[in-house]
């Protein structure tokens, strides 16, 4: 029988056991009930007596998108400290000396945090459950979001493990994890808004000069970034479309997300290996 | 058992290691000494798997620490000179976690755990949290934790540093009894006496450069090539001294009490003639001899500067 991974079983244990990791779901449950329970309460307050199934869409998409934030704020926080606390701390070097490869020790430590995040994601589903008792979502909008949130925890958790390969210090690691997170969600989102704007005015004849890029190509830049884009695709998947449809990238919208995130944060997941190992000075 | 061959490594522009070669027998406790920045913990590194070489090789047991790296691993048990420990885990589990880091199966890690707190004196601590173990257990756990998978190689750097007077004695005992169980044990200290105590052979490095390297008596004797002699007179020993002081090959003449003592440099037959001068011109000599020096005095002798010694007190 195949053994678990020392690295991940002994993460999993101090992770799982610390009252941090109970008073984190606490705290996160309450933040997101709080929104829930709030908007239902205020609902109730305007039209006591029934209950619009729309209503309850509305309610899905505000938590929708506040679990998003959360988890944007949860999950680089979560691993931007896990190779450089193991630094700071100085047990990395003797980590390094046993059988257990590099890739193993981040691959190890990138499982266990998800795990905790994915255990954040689950705790809220009966919070689901209320939104869904009312109608108004479907089953397929439900898995689709849960599907979106673990594609998006990887690329996040990937990038506080890259932060934290990459810097000696915690502190540099996270704020450096923070401001990645941050220009994914919203950095690409305005650059797409801004493309498509230039481009727009360009077509119109409003601008002075045109762009630089064929319009075309404005386009179909402003649609990738929009399609890796958390906030957008979250939107698409919430039946909010926003995405521009211009451009054919032979995938369905979420399937370029779904691939982009995984193929970044499975090459970020590999650079973080080889920052652990040695390297060699050329003479 | 341990090879270093013309190893050379840079940080930037330092060179933390220069050509340096060196060869370690198996079964041996061997000391490495030098002043702060000399190269031992590059060394220790290299070896450890942790760093690679800019040029030269390091093998252990005849592999490679570059290309074979994992195999390496598996033979070797290294403790650094700084290290932490981790929070939330007992000293029994921190132990399995490192046997199962090491493939060790999991049938046996328990009893393993058990045996080397046993070793290291620590077998009533087995359920304590490890970060609320004192310094000098914590050190001993290491230790123990470098012992999990019985490597053929222990690579100790500084073990002792920070101990008390207690935990150093208790630290030598136990690296005396790893000599027993056959370990090749690479020790780095700069607590010298102890190291002339426990290690077989040492190496003295300067500057990323093996200055010297033997057994202590060899060692002291390379750095004999300027003798401090003293002789003990019945009287009229501030003559001797001034009457040494025109001799030549001496230096550093003078008088303490009966007694007079002075750096010679010369060959033995020089030294013989030069107590028979003593005797000729009417000296009661009761003592002459050469004043025998510690490996640290060696050390200063060899490294040719001064450099910041702990008594070990």
């Amino acid at each position: 029988m195949t053994e678990i991974n020392p690295v991940l079983l002994k993460e999993l244990r101090q992770r799982f056991r610390s009252k941090k990791a109970s008073w984190l779901l606490a705290l996160y449950l309450l933040v997101i009930g709080a929104f829930v329970l709030g908007f239902t309460y205020l609902n109730w307050r305007n039209a006591p007596g029934f209950y619009q199934p729309y209503r309850s869409r509305e309610i899905f998409i505000f938590l929708s998108v506040a679990q998003l934030f959360l988890l944007a704020f949860v999950t680089p926080g979560l691993t931007a400290g896990v190779i450089s606390g193991e630094r700071e701390r100085q047990t990395l070097n003797v980590l390094l000396t046993t059988r257990l490869t590099a890739w193993q020790i981040i691959w190890s430590k990138m499982v266990s945090s998800s795990a905790f995040v994915v255990l954040l994601v689950a705790a809220t589903l009966p919070l689901y459950s209320i939104v869904f008792l009312y109608g108004g979502v479907s089953p397929g909008q439900v898995i689709g979001v849960f599907g979106f949130y673990l594609v998006t925890m990887f690329l996040f958790g990937c990038i506080g493990m890259a932060c934290s390969s990459f810097f000696k210090r915690t502190g540099v690691s996270t704020v450096t994890a923070y401001g990645l997170t941050f220009a994914l969600s919203a950095g690409t989102a305005l650059l797409s808004v801004f493309l498509i704007e230039l481009d727009r005015s360009h077509r119109m004849g409003t601008s002075a000069r045109g762009l630089p890029l064929t319009p075309d190509f404005a386009t179909g830049v402003a649609q990738f970034l929009q399609e890796t884009n958390p906030i957008y695709v979250l939107m698409e998947i919430l039946g909010e479309h926003g995405i521009e449809k211009g451009f054919n990238f032979g995938l369905p919208y979420w399937g370029v997300y779904t691939a982009v995130y995984l193929v970044a944060g499975a090459l970020l997941l590999y650079w973080s290996a080889r920052l652990l190992s040695p390297r060699r000075n050329k003479l | 058992m341990i090879e270093f061959n013309k190893v050379s490594k840079n940080f930037g522009a330092t060179r933390a290691l220069d050509q340096f070669s060196l060869v370690i027998r198996e079964g041996l406790v061997y000391g490495l000494i030098g002043p702060n920045g000399a190269g031992k913990t590059t060394a220790m590194s290299i070896l450890a798997t942790l760093q690679l070489p800019d040029a030269g090789t390091v093998t252990v047991d005849g592999l490679d620490v570059v290309r074979e790296a994992g195999e390496v691993r598996g033979r070797i048990g290294y403790m650094p000179d700084f290290f932490g420990v981790y929070d939330d885990l007992r000293a029994a589990e921190y132990l399995e976690f490192f046997a199962a880091a090491y493939q060790i199966p999991a049938g046996q890690r328990p009893q393993l755990a058990a045996g080397l707190l046993e070793l290291v004196d620590l077998p009533d601590k087995a359920g304590v949290y490890v970060d609320s173990l004192s310094r000098g257990m914590k050190q001993r756990l290491a230790l123990a934790r470098c012992l999990v998978h019985d490597p053929k190689v222990l690579i100790l750097d500084e073990p002792a540093s920070g101990l008390d007077p207690r935990a150093r004695a208790e630290m030598k005992e136990i690296i005396r009894y790893l000599k027993q169980m056959d370990k090749t044990v690479l020790i780095s200290s700069h607590i010298l006496p102890e190291l002339a105590e426990i290690c077989d052979e040492v190496a003295i490095m300067d500057k990323g450069k093996l200055v010297a390297c033997g057994t202590v008596a060899e060692i002291t004797a390379v750095s004999r090539g300027a003798r401090q002699i003293r002789i003990e007179v019945l009287d009229r020993a501030d003559e001797l001294a001034a009457y040494l002081a025109t001799r030549p090959g001496v230096s550093d003449s003078h008088a303490d009490g009966p007694s007079v003592q002075f750096i010679f440099s010369g060959e033995q037959a020089e030294q013989a003639e030069l107590l028979q001068a003593i005797i000729t011109a009417g000296w009661p000599v009761v003592e002459f001899g050469e004043v025998k020096r510690n490996l640290e005095e060696a050390f200063m002798a060899v490294t040719g500067e001064e450099v910041a010694i702990d008594d070990g007190n």
